[in-house]
């Protein structure tokens, strides 16, 4: 029954992966595009940068896919460690991909004192699971066993594909929206001063209409990388948290971590905002916890704690049979 | 003739599912030889670090020989026993005795301070939990694979074509289970 939830999980996020990098693919596309047209007022000549843009964009998503890990763990400020750094830790996830029947992920660990840690890579055998000191430091080796399993539930339900590349695509797009607003302030001005006794016609009409729709999307891009964050998340926290139950067979473990991590009150560096939807805990959602649940990237803590604890009793009357 | 090539076409899609099935019940037994070797995998690491483990108790609690020498023999009767249950007795007693060694420790703070003899818990414990995590792991495989198994259609041709539903590993001892949970 997990097992058809899991591999279901496994098709599913694939198919997302593929076309979240087609969708943001086309997205990229038609914004150069528009772009192009508002700069060079030829619609003719603007398939050139657009269609060079494009094959940029395709090599930007190539790399995310290929070194999105690397990029995560150093967008994150993450240190990669070895097993003499923290054999314990160490110990702790070797023991867990036993249990999962997945490969040693690399290991990492961020300079922190807020408690997360988080998933990324392309695949399990490419995968990367980051810390955060303060998670190392106050959780005890049975806790920090069910928040590995639970990050390591990200791994194998291939989580980590499509929220990896959301990280770097998202933050490329807003990276880029950047751009094209300051730009259009640019031509904007100069268009104005200079375009009055042109051509106009139809193709100035052609040209107005194509730089509306570039301001347009402009202005929407980066709302949307936060709207696709949004849809992301949730049904795969609540997942991830039954796969950790499932491999450590311990609910009340992880539900005495997600406590700890709710009564955690430091706060979130700027840094880690394209990465709010890969954490353990959704670090500005702690922040200000009356968050309203439609905008959220994860459930709210007292519910999955909630959800954690019935399944303590399940478990119990499962083994006194 | 239309007859014929819906029969034909019938027929091709038997045999390409016919192979789709009989390739996936050879991956997943696969997994689960892999699962079971993991365990052998995890025990062998216990056998390894004993040695060091006794040698390390040795300098401080000289007066417990018997204690020292019961997880010795235990060791040498886990590596030499045969056969799934005989194993499984001579893993469970040296358990047993490795759990009456770190008892012990108790009462010799010098020995509890010792950092060498910290590790080599450390390496212990989680070597415990392996063998439990192993184990676990090869149920969950050969539970997935027996059901692959038994169910419509694989089960018309899995018996006779060789694959057989596997055997569950058996925890005789309930406290072992209990082992990797109360280890704070």
């Amino acid at each position: 029954m997990a097992n058809e939830t899991f591999h279901a999980q496994i098709a599913a996020n694939q198919r997302r992966s593929l076309l979240l990098v087609a969708g943001l693919l086309a997205l990229f596309a038609v914004t150069l595009y528009t772009l192009a047209v508002a700069l060079l007022h030829d619609t003719q000549a603007a398939i050139v940068p657009a269609g060079l843009g494009l094959a940029g964009a395709s090599l930007v998503a190539i790399c995310a896919h290929q070194f999105g890990a690397s990029a995560v763990t150093a967008m994150a400020g993450a240190r990669t460690i070895s097993r003499d750094d923290d054999p314990q830790l160490w110990n702790v996830i070797e023991e867990m991909t036993i249990a999962a029947g997945l490969p040693m992920p690399r290991v990492a660990l961020i300079e922190e004192d807020a408690l997360n840690a988080f998933a990324a890579g392309p695949d399990p055998k490419r995968a990367v699971i980051a810390i955060t000191r303060g998670l190392r430091d106050s959780l005890t080796r049975e806790e920090l066993q069910a928040v590995v399993a639970h990050e390591l539930g990200h791994v194998r339900n291939l989580d980590i594909r499509f929220s990896t590349l959301l990280a770097v695509m998202v933050g490329m797009l807003v990276f880029m929206s950047e751009i094209a607003r300051r730009s259009f302030r640019f031509s904007g001005r100069r268009h104005s001063t200079r375009g009055r006794g042109g051509s106009g016609g139809s193709g100035g009409l052609a040209v107005v209409i194509l730089t509306l729709v570039g301001l347009l999307l402009a202005i929407l891009a980066p709302l949307l990388g936060r709207l696709i964050q949004l849809a992301a998340s949730r049904e795969r926290e609540y997942l991830a948290d039954a796969t950790a139950v499932q491999l450590t067979r311990h609910p009340e473990a992880l539900a005495n971590a997600l406590e700890k991590l709710g009564a955690d009150a430091t706060a979130p560096t700027e840094q880690s905002r394209a990465l709010q939807h890969l954490y353990f805990v959704n670090p500005f959602e702690r922040a200000r916890e009356h968050a309203s649940a439609l905008w959220s990237t994860h459930p709210p803590l007292a519910a999955r704690i909630a959800r954690l604890r019935s399944l303590v009793t399940a478990v119990r009357t499962g083994e006194s049979r | 003739m239309t007859v014929l090539i819906v029969l034909l076409a019938l027929a091709a899609l038997l045999i390409v599912s016919g192979i789709g099935i009989y390739n996936s019940l050879v991956g997943l037994r696969q997994q689960v030889r892999n699962a079971w070797s993991q365990i052998d995998v995890q025990l062998k690491r216990r056998y390894d670090l004993i040695p060091n483990l006794v040698e390390s108790v040795k300098g401080y609690a000289k007066h417990e020989q018997e204690t020292l020498e019961r997880v010795i023999n235990a060791r040498n009767a886990a590596i030499a026993a045969h056969g799934v249950g005989a194993q499984a007795q001579a893993e469970n007693a040296l358990t047993g005795a490795l759990r009456q060694l770190f008892a012990l420790a108790e009462a010799y703070p010098d020995l509890k301070a010792n950092q060498n003899f910290a590790q080599l818990q450390e390496e212990l414990t989680s070597t415990e939990n392996r063998i439990a995590f192993a184990r676990q792991h090869y149920n969950d495989t050969a539970a997935t694979y027996n059901t692959r198994v038994q169910s419509f259609p694989a089960a018309l041709f899995a018996a006779p074509l060789g694959f057989r539903t596997e055997e569950f590993f058996v925890l005789q001892d309930p406290a072992q289970r209990e082992a990797t949970k109360v280890s704070f």
